[in-house]
């Protein structure tokens, strides 16, 4: 018989503000640069993280809203997320450089993907992962494929969503899932968390 | 310190983005890739850019990095050797 799984955590970062479980864990002034507020909440999230400080903003918000969501996870927890714009911040700062003079630390992140590999060594997990663009989140889609996951005994846990950074603003919006909880995984419960 | 010491670092810091360093963190002959300022792979790229874009050297026997960047004060030998 299936089961099902559970939506235990839930993390928000907008408009320089982050919600854990829909109440304000931490804000800045909403004028300062997205850089700044991610270096203000690696701060008082007390990541102590140095390899923080070389990633891109689309890691930086990966890490923060991972570190947020659950301070230790299964080393098979699943990762599978969304978003619309893919890595276009690094990759139009990348563009930009080769002008000139290319910069390998900017390269490596010419990909959406590495934010889950970079959430993988922090976390230390040796699990599924999947990163998928479309132009908005689409909850049914990320819960049947994290679902999968689950019923298929890839993964014991997972977290999924979306994490959009482009070059006028960012959104992230990741759920951790696991088998005991109160809120069960559904597309309905994603969509109504995501709007909320 | 000599001025090129000191700018390395400055370089170093701020190209590498070492938030968590300051100049008076680094000694002139802390390893940059040991366990002092833990440098990686990546960073070594950059380091070799760095040395192209801002003293016009280019480095063209990537064997010779290891040992030009074992630390500040070897990079500064390496710059005013050839630059």
């Amino acid at each position: 018989m299936k089961k099902n799984g559970y939506i235990t955590s839930s993390v928000k970062l907008k408009n320089h503000q982050i919600f854990k479980n829909d109440a304000l864990l931490f804000k800045t002034e909403p004028h300062i640069s997205t850089q700044d507020f991610l270096k203000e909440a690696y701060r008082f999230l007390e990541i102590n993280y140095p390899k923080f400080h070389k990633m891109d903003v689309l890691c930086k918000l990966g890490i923060i809203a991972s570190c947020v969501l659950k301070e230790d996870y299964p080393n098979d927890t699943a990762l599978v997320f969304q978003n619309a714009s893919g890595s276009e911040v690094s990759d139009v700062q990348h563009q930009k450089n080769i002008q000139d003079f290319p910069s390998p630390a900017n390269f490596v992140y010419t990909l959406p993907n590495i934010v889950m590999g970079e959430i993988s060594i922090k976390h230390q997990l040796h699990s599924e992962n999947a990163f998928f663009i479309a132009e908005e989140f689409q909850p049914q889609f990320i819960h049947l494929y994290t679902e999968s996951l689950l019923d298929q005994k890839k993964a014991s846990a997972a977290m999924c969503g979306w994490l959009e950074a482009n070059l006028d603003d960012y959104h992230v919006f990741l759920n951790y899932i696991e088998p005991r909880g109160e809120d069960i995984f559904s597309a309905a419960m994603l969509s109504e968390k995501f709007l909320r | 310190m000599s001025n090129l010491r000191l700018q390395l670092k400055e370089k170093i810091i701020e190209q590498l983005n070492l938030e968590d360093l300051s100049v008076e963190d680094i000694n002139n002959e802390d390893l940059l890739f040991g366990d002092e300022i833990g440098l990686d792979s990546i960073d070594a790229l950059e380091l070799i850019v760095l040395l192209e874009k801002d003293y016009g050297i280019k480095l063209t026997d990537p064997a010779q990095g290891k040992e030009v960047f074992e630390s500040v004060e070897t990079m500064a030998q390496f710059i005013e050797k050839n630059a």
